[in-house]
C-alpha cells in the first residue's frame, strides 16, 4: 500500500456524489430500476456515487431492497 | 430523459393507497391501519437486521420497530401529495420507515460504545490506514502533516464531524443526534472537511494535486 492510496481513501470525494437528501428522494426509483433488472448506477449516477461512499444510506438501501424484494410479496 | 425520472401513471394498487389515504373517515382510517400494519413488518425486519451490535432485543427492538412505523406513517400521511408515482407507492412509502429505524437505533449506540466524539487517539492512526510495523517510520511525516491539518486548518465542527466520523467510526446519524443536526447536513460537512485535508495536504506536497481515484 502507498501513501496516495491509502489517505485517497480517507480523504476521497466524489464531484458527482448527489448528498444525502437527493439520495433519498429517489432512492425507491433506484431500488425499482435495479430490481427490473436495469442498471440504476447509469441512470443516477450521483445517487450511486453517494451510495458507494456514504454509510448511512448505504444500509437504508440494503433495507429498502429486502423489504421490497423479500417482504413485499 | 427517462420515463423513470419523469415518472408514470399510476398503477391500481398505488393509486388505491393514495386514495385511501386522501379519503375521509372509516376508509382513511382503514388505509391507515394497513399501511401501518406493512411499514411495522419493514420495520421489526430491517430493525433486527441492524441491532446485532447494539444489544437490543425482544421488547425493546419491538417498541423501535412500533415507534418507527408510527413515525413513518404520519410523515407518510403528510407528504402523500408529494409522491408522484415514480415508484410503487409502497416502496416510497418503504424508504420513511427505513429512516426511522435508522434515527431511532442511533439513539442506542452509546449503550454499546465508547468512542469518543471528539478526540482522536492518533496512536491508532495507522491501523486505522493499514500502516504496518515496519511502515511506520516512512509514514511519520505524512501522518504528523494530517495530524497537524486536522488540528489547524479545520473549522470546530468540521474537526468535530471528522474526527467522529472517519477517524473514530461514529455513525452519522448517531452524531446527527449529538449536534441536534440531520444526516444530511453532517454528511455535507464531512464531504467539505475531506476535500480540504487533502487540498491542504496536496500543496504542501504531501499528495498529488489531483486524487488519484474515486470512491
Amino acid at each position: 500500500m502507498n501513501h496516495a492510496s491509502s489517505l485517497d481513501k480517507l480523504l476521497a470525494t466524489d464531484p458527482a456524489d448527489a448528498g444525502c437528501d437527493a439520495t433519498f428522494a429517489l432512492l425507491d426509483v433506484y431500488v425499482e430500476v435495479e430490481l427490473a433488472g436495469q442498471d440504476p448506477r447509469s441512470r443516477f449516477p450521483g445517487l450511486a456515487a453517494h451510495l458507494r461512499s456514504c454509510e448511512a444510506c448505504q444500509a437504508d438501501y440494503q433495507g429498502l431492497l429486502a423489504a421490497v424484494s423479500g417482504l413485499d410479496g | 430523459m427517462s420515463g423513470w425520472a419523469m415518472g408514470r401513471a399510476l398503477d391500481a394498487e398505488s393509486r388505491l393507497w393514495v386514495q385511501g389515504l386522501r379519503a375521509g373517515g372509516s376508509e382513511r382510517e382503514a388505509t391507515l391501519a394497513r399501511l401501518h400494519g406493512l411499514l411495522l413488518r419493514v420495520a421489526r425486519h430491517e430493525a433486527h437486521r441492524r441491532s446485532g451490535s447494539l444489544r437490543l432485543r425482544g421488547p425493546e427492538l419491538d417498541d423501535l420497530a412500533n415507534q418507527a412505523a408510527d413515525d413513518a406513517l404520519m410523515a407518510i400521511a403528510t407528504k402523500v401529495d408529494g409522491f408522484r408515482g415514480q415508484s410503487r407507492f409502497t416502496t416510497w412509502a418503504y424508504k420513511f420507515v427505513l429512516f426511522e429505524v435508522s434515527t431511532k437505533l442511533a439513539r442506542h449506540f452509546w449503550r454499546t460504545s465508547t468512542v469518543p466524539l471528539e478526540q482522536q487517539d492518533w496512536d491508532r492512526l495507522p491501523d486505522l490506514l493499514g500502516v504496518q510495523p515496519h511502515q511506520r517510520a516512512e509514514w511519520h511525516e505524512l501522518l504528523a502533516a494530517l495530524r497537524r491539518a486536522v488540528e489547524e486548518d479545520l473549522t470546530d465542527r468540521q474537526r468535530k464531524v471528522f474526527v467522529a466520523v472517519a477517524l473514530n467510526n461514529v455513525p452519522m446519524d448517531v452524531l446527527a443526534l449529538e449536534l441536534a443536526s440531520n444526516r444530511n447536513a453532517i454528511y455535507k460537512t464531512l464531504f467539505d472537511t475531506r476535500r480540504k485535508l487533502r487540498a491542504s495536504l496536496a500543496a504542501n506536497g504531501y499528495l498529488p494535486q489531483t486524487a488519484s481515484r474515486r470512491p
